[in-house]
């Protein structure tokens, strides 16, 4: 071929020209296929080696016990704790689903009176409506999925969960609301009232107002510096104690401000963040053209701050998705606590109780954290590619 | 080319006042850094104004006073018959009739080359969306570019960003154009392409302040060249007589070590 010889004259001689382009080969085969995903993920290193070893002795160690457990040695039948015991089974027993079946509207719909419980599936429905329609980037009119979301679901919903007597709908007190319920109504309530708080309270911290940034900083500082639980411990005893006598904010009521407020703290700081990360240059430029203040905020800056902060600000979803759990402290009973209630039940009490009801709790907490964590993984991908630079 | 002062000022400079930018007295600092020094400079409509000195002279922080992207402590600047003060309403106003090129070209990164255009006609000027694409696209042509319209400004060469940045400072229909060392960032290949963008410019009569090093520009469009060294403006002169017979020895100094 021409290019070996082009490459020795471009050494014989000092000057060269070239007189072809030269074609593109393909990577050698080790770099390509499936050998060389192995050798590039797996086996690239020493080091690689025997992690990707140890590795490996640890799924194959753990993945049986999970499986045995939940699948093999579990008990499928049963009308009570009998059917999940080893001294009357006479075998190795591991999970005992009927408990969970048995229990399960319980664990979904708390003491929701029975007759009433197709609101919560209705609630449920518009839920996964409004999360379909704005979270989908595809979907069909999603300006109207935006005013669905966050002004009409939240009013329906209201109306649908704590009733409403005009229209026939008994109340039902939310001392009642339980389960999944109260999981994802406090975990929504958070996820949709921090991002727009937090918003505020990181512009508000960055502001040339001194009266607004001390405010916001202090606000953020203090939040910041209590536990969760002593907030809702504040929310739940102190508040009383700041409003008049003859209204006493619902329980459920005080958890969801206590829950937005602290979550809204954390928020700001990872807006605050994603803000710091924006090059001068884009304010100057934003200026330049005479966008007003909130103008260059909406357009230019936060698009591009929460764009960078995303992969935080699931963080903060997914473990504020967890840290709703604490709500039992004041007294609500949201998923984890009616399985704690369930699983001392001497019906079916059992030495497997516990982790079967344990392992529901975490199987569900799974699933929906690690949907938030992926679903913010496709959007950053989709973004990326939207402006590649 | 085009060295004669401007004759009347066409349709889209519709100054209100024959001086565009009068800056009296102006000082500022920067902390306790004395970076202004008692400037003052006189900007007539359709004028072309280039600023040169060496780096930290102060004549971006100048030319960044006129629009408030840097606010001064004394003197004053009325741009257009508006003095620039403490009020928000009057900066505001000023912003949307200077427009300003950048080093960085600044683009919005995460909007289209089209978008970019639009966003300040439609939000500031609050033009229909079809309405401004058509004079977004107007301007793309006028800097040649219209093909990029739909890319993003990282898909783009260095000196198509810059005259993105020129058609959407074009897009407000500024009565002045603020240019800060516009060609420092490119390429070498790509500095020809934006000087000849803001040559047309010039020969359309629009008002220029230009930061630049580029001395060749300078000689072909300014109707005057502005010098400055450590915060003051040490000579002011016609490309001409400033070129041939620099007065002061700083700027023959200065001079000297550009021209060789």
């Amino acid at each position: 071929m021409s290019m070996s010889d082009e490459g020795e004259l471009a050494i014989a001689n000092m000057g060269f020209v070239r007189r072809e382009q030269l074609p593109p080969q393909p990577p050698p085969r080790r770099m390509t296929g499936p050998i060389g995903w192995v050798r590039e993920n797996l086996l690239s290193t020493p080091l690689n080696i025997v992690l990707t070893i140890l590795v490996a002795l640890l799924l194959a160690w753990v993945i049986p016990e999970i499986v045995n457990f939940l699948f093999i040695d579990a008990v499928w039948t049963g009308m009570d704790r009998d059917a999940c015991r080893e001294v009357v089974q006479h075998r190795e027993i591991g999970a005992c689903w009927p408990f969970v079946w048995e229990r399960l509207p319980y664990f979904i719909y708390g003491s929701y009176p029975g007759p009433e419980r197709w609101r919560v599936d209705v609630f449920f429905a518009l839920l996964a409506v409004a999360v379909v329609w704005t979270l989908w980037l595809g979907a069909p009119r999603r300006d109207i999925g935006m005013v669905y979301a966050f002004v009409l679901m939240p009013v329906a919903s209201f109306i649908l969960l704590h009733g409403f007597e005009v229209i026939g709908l008994p109340v039902v007190d939310t001392v009642l609301w339980g389960g999944v319920l109260v999981t994802i109504v406090v975990a929504s309530v958070g996820i949709v009232a921090s991002l727009p708080l937090g918003i505020l309270l990181a512009l508000g911290r960055r502001s040339h107002m001194p009266a607004v940034r001390l405010f916001s900083t202090i606000f953020i500082e203090f939040v910041r510096g209590v536990p969760l639980v002593t907030v809702l411990f504040m929310a739940s005893v102190m508040l009383p104690l700041f409003v008049p006598d003859n209204f006493e904010p619902d329980k459920l009521l005080r958890a969801l401000i206590g829950i937005a407020l602290f979550a809204s703290a954390y928020m700001a700081e990872v807006v605050r963040a994603g803000l710091q990360a924006i090059p001068k240059g884009q304010f100057e430029g934003a200026m330049a053209v005479g966008l007003t203040y909130w103008q260059r905020m909406r357009l230019i800056i936060l698009p591009q701050a929460l764009k960078t902060t995303i992969p935080n600000i699931v963080n903060n979803y997914v473990a504020l998705f967890k840290d709703t759990t604490l709500v039992f402290i004041v007294g609500i009973f949201d998923l984890l606590r009616t399985i704690e209630v369930a699983r001392i039940d001497p019906k079916w009490a059992a030495p497997v109780t516990s982790t079967t009801g344990y392992a529901v709790a975490a199987i569900f907490y799974l699933v929906f954290c690690y949907g938030m964590s992926r679903y913010a993984r496709a959007v950053e991908t989709r973004l990326a590619q939207s402006d590649r630079r | 080319m085009n060295t004669v002062a401007s004759t009347a000022p066409q349709k889209r400079t519709r100054l209100t006042t024959p001086v565009a930018v009068d800056i009296i007295n102006m000082n500022k600092w920067y902390g306790d850094f004395h970076v202004l020094r008692d400037i003052n400079l006189k900007v007539m409509g359709g004028e072309r104004i280039v600023i040169c000195g060496p780096s930290g002279s102060g004549k971006s922080t100048m030319i960044r006073c006129v629009n408030q992207l840097e606010e001064h402590q004394s003197g004053r600047i009325i741009v257009d018959g508006v003095e620039l003060t403490n009020d928000l309403k009057k900066i505001d106003e000023v912003r949307r009739d200077v427009g300003m090129v950048f080093q960085h070209f600044n683009l919005f990164p995460h909007l289209t080359v089209l978008e970019n255009c639009t966003l300040a006609p439609i939000w500031v000027r609050k033009m229909p969306k079809r309405e401004a694409e058509e004079l977004a696209l107007r301007y793309l042509k006028r800097v040649k570019i219209p093909e990029q319209a739909n890319k993003y400004p990282g898909q783009l060469s260095g000196g198509q960003q810059q005259r993105v940045a020129i058609a959407r400072a074009l897009c407000m229909n500024p009565k002045i154009m603020l240019f800060d060392e516009p060609t420092s960032a490119l390429d070498p290949e790509m500095v020809k392409e934006v000087l000849d963008t803001m040559v047309g410019l010039a020969d359309d009569g629009m008002t220029m302040l230009v930061v630049t090093h580029e001395m060749g520009f300078a000689r072909q469009v300014a109707n005057r060249i502005v010098f400055m060294d450590e915060g003051q403006i040490v000579e002011s002169n016609v490309p001409e007589e400033f070129f041939a017979h620099p007065q002061h020895e700083r700027t023959k100094l200065f001079l000297s070590q550009i021209l060789r």
